[in-house]
């Protein structure tokens, strides 16, 4: 039976461009802090899981092959995972199941993007130029997404706003915008109508990495273990006709199965906090009401009315989200991490106080990936 | 013999190896998983958990793997998941999950087409992107070099690599999911080709094809009502080597002695070894670090030197062993995939019969 898993160590370079360290250097770096955090070197480890977005990005073939001496690993097994945008949240799931089964006490676990590196933008149309893009994806149907919610265009620039003021707060994040205001938001360029220029995610490198253990280890490391109570994944194709975009079946029955682990009845009230995948604004009120935590068409309300802010009842985002760093890669493993961050009480001036639960997302391909999990300050958690 | 959480094989598929398949690779898939589902008397709502193991770089698209779902079947939306690994990696994944206790049943699938690919172009991007990518550096000459290294340690002879091609071939020749096979082949005439990579011929090179391969596996209770001759899976383990040729004995596989040893796979007879040979002369260096003496018959099936369907190949060795298995052929046996250039990274998965 499964046995508990908790994140120990967490670990992030900064995720600006970073032209001064190799790929090696890179995920190096995120290892080593994540090592680092959780009082632990490469001994320790017994196995090293990576992730990222497709290798045409940087243009390297099955990478945990040159980077397994990076990453410590030579003697050891390393496997890679790659499912699409989800694939940072797909890969801590993964890990955990390493430690889960019982066959492996403590895992590695790292993701990266060196967007400097290569042309995103190409790769995500396909690997063809002139193509449209992630935003050129999911513009249509943010669009559809305010028609049927009737949610007034003020919403998106409101959530661009609030998550690079959060990101103010972590040293990590790419974007760091003094000045950012709605006025900057709605007069930035438009790309893919409704989402202007500051509405996007960046361009950005960096690597994440965390340490998972047992519970009959948890102890040898310094900072409080966040648990690991429930991770889920759900997947559907990518087009066909009758296909909802704008609130994927899959996305719901991820959100269903994650709960019904965990034992979540009243998402809003029980989880405290959410780090949601969101590299294009509308994406917050499109996941809260995706995900059962808002019902259908009230999303954008909770953003209106600060809710998701980090003194709201229900932060999102606190760490800036993917809107302010974008490692493809390694942005579904920033979410579950910053949740881990979140319950551990080691977010630094993004804390939210007395975070007790919280929540990592990821999604990926056409909206049709997800990868979802549950970290708890309590291996057995009141939910109340 | 086997517990409750031993976790079984309970239906095995591959598509035959083909040298170029004019349809796409969900096609393929699909192929891989009616045959699976229709083995065991499932329905696509039965399996409890999907994974594939396929390469962007072969189709030369990224995100190719998400096409494949459409050949898996994703509606209602499935729990699934994806390794950018051949598909005895995905195994390894799905083997885990299974042991967490709470699903029973899981599809596992490798595929690729090679056909549209020069592999020895693409491959090179294997290496790190600063150093060893740029110099051109492709498997099959890394595989000459270890060849020579090899030769040059007195460790074997081009004699030794043709009589590995050699007897691989006359097995390929009545394997029906073979691309080549000569019944007629024999070391002696294989020493008359002319060099392909030196020390290699063209017969030491795994011909690069297209093709699917697909196991279902369950736990316990379930594969045996599923399965009349589950063929249980005793242990999953890989280790990787240094990316740097520099920093390895090319002439030795310490990451399969090392998997070996923590599988025990020579602590009880091993009748049949299915080894992920893309080069004659890795099947001696992989006898040796597995221990493996006469008694145990490798490459069967003849290997990947009788077609190579890259990323479902190592998880082919484990259908090839697995087949036996359950044909009551073998009781006991090991499937080995690879991974990178010179067998950088190694999977061993120890099978075992209900005996």
């Amino acid at each position: 039976m499964a046995r508990p898993c908790a994140v120990v160590g967490i670990g992030q370079t900064d995720y600006k461009r970073r032209l001064e360290v190799s790929l090696d250097g890179l995920v190096r770096i995120a290892a080593l802090d994540a090592l680092d955090d959780a009082n632990l070197t490469f001994a320790d480890i017994d196995a090293v899981v990576i992730g990222k977005a497709p290798d045409a990005l940087e243009g390297v073939i099955m990478p945990e092959l040159s980077l397994c001496d990076a990453l410590g690993a030579v003697g050891k097994p390393i496997h890679r995972v790659h499912t699409a945008g989800s694939v940072g949240a797909s890969t801590a799931i993964s890990a955990a199941v390493l430690v889960e089964s019982g066959r492996y006490d403590t895992v590695l676990t790292v993701t990266y993007e060196k967007q400097s590196e290569g042309n995103a933008t190409w790769a995500l149309s396909g690997g063809k130029s002139g193509g449209q893009g992630a935003g050129g994806t999911f513009a249509p149907w943010i669009r559809e997404y305010i028609r049927r919610s009737q949610a007034p265009e003020h919403i998106g620039w409101t959530v661009a706003v609030k998550d690079r003021q959060n990101a103010l707060r972590n040293p990590h994040a790419h974007l760091h915008i003094e000045d950012i205001s709605i006025e900057k938001v709605r007069e930035s360029p438009m790309l893919w109508d409704p989402l202007h220029f500051l509405e996007s995610c960046p361009s950005s490198d960096g690597a994440a990495a965390m340490v998972l253990t047992s519970r009959d280890l948890v102890d040898r490391s310094p900072h409080p273990p966040a648990w690991v109570l429930g991770h889920a994944k759900r997947t559907e194709f990518s087009s066909f006709p009758g296909r909802d975009t704008v609130r994927p079946q899959a996305g719901v029955e991820c959100a269903e199965a994650l709960y019904r682990k965990v034992g979540i009845t009243d998402p809003r009230r029980q989880i405290d906090c959410a780090e949601l995948y969101v590299p294009f604004s509308w994406y917050e009120p499109m996941w809260l009401e995706g995900h059962l935590i808002a019902d259908v068409g009230d999303g954008w309300k909770m953003t209106d009315e600060g809710a998701t802010a980090l003194d709201g009842d229900f932060p999102v985002n606190c760490s800036g989200g993917v809107l302010s760093s974008n490692p493809i890669g390694a942005s579904g493993m920033i979410r579950c991490l910053e949740a881990a961050n979140q319950v551990r009480g080691t977010a630094g001036d993004y804390q939210v106080e007395g975070a007790r639960l919280a929540l990592g997302h990821a999604y990926g391909g056409a909206a049709q990936y997800f990868a979802m999990w549950i970290v708890s300050a309590d291996l057995e958690p009141e939910l109340g | 013999m086997s517990g409750s959480d031993d976790i079984a094989i309970i239906g095995m598929a591959q598509t035959p190896a083909y040298e170029r398949y004019d349809n796409t690779e969900p096609t393929l898939l699909m192929t891989v998983v009616n045959q699976l589902l229709e083995g065991a008397g499932l329905d696509r709502s039965d399996v409890d958990f999907t994974i594939a193991g396929s390469c962007d770089y072969l189709s030369g698209m990224p995100f190719a793997f998400v096409a494949n779902v459409d050949g898996v079947g994703a509606w209602p939306p499935v729990y699934e998941s994806h390794v950018e690994m051949d598909g005895a990696w995905a195994l390894f994944e799905a083997w885990l999950r299974l042991q967490l206790g709470d699903i029973d049943i899981a599809l596992v699938l490798g595929s690729g087409k090679s056909s549209p690919t020069d592999a020895r172009q693409v491959f090179p991007l294997q290496g790190d992107p600063y150093v060893t990518a740029p110099l051109g550096f492709d498997p099959v000459s890394y595989a000459g070099i270890q060849a020579r290294a090899l030769v040059e340690a007195g460790l074997a002879t081009e004699t030794d690599f043709a009589d590995v091609a050699a007897r691989s071939l006359v097995a390929g020749a009545t394997n029906p999911n073979a691309t080549r096979g000569d019944a007629g082949a024999t070391a002696s005439t294989l020493l008359g080709e002319p060099y392909f990579c030196s020390p290699l011929r063209r017969h030491d090179v795994s011909p690069k094809v297209d093709g699917a391969a697909g196991v279902l596996i369950a736990r316990g209770d379930r594969a045996r009502q599923l399965c009349d001759r589950p063929v249980w899976i005793r242990g999953i383990d890989h280790r990787i080597e240094s990316h740097h040729p520099g920093l390895r004995d090319l002439t030795d596989s310490p990451s399969t002695r090392l998997a070996a040893e923590r599988l025990a796979v020579t602590g009880a007879p091993v009748t049949v070894a299915e080894l992920h040979v893309t080069h004659s002369h890795e099947e001696i260096i992989l006898r040796r670090a597995l221990g493996l003496d006469d008694a145990t018959t490798v490459n069967p099936s003849g290997g990947p030197l009788c077609g190579d369907p890259v990323m479902s190949t190592g998880l082919v060795r484990i259908i090839e062993v697995a087949r036996r298995i359950a044909d009551g052929t073998a009781d006991r046996g090991v499937g080995h995939a690879s991974s990178g250039a010179a067998l950088q990274q190694n999977l061993l998965c120890l099978l075992e019969g209900d005996g």
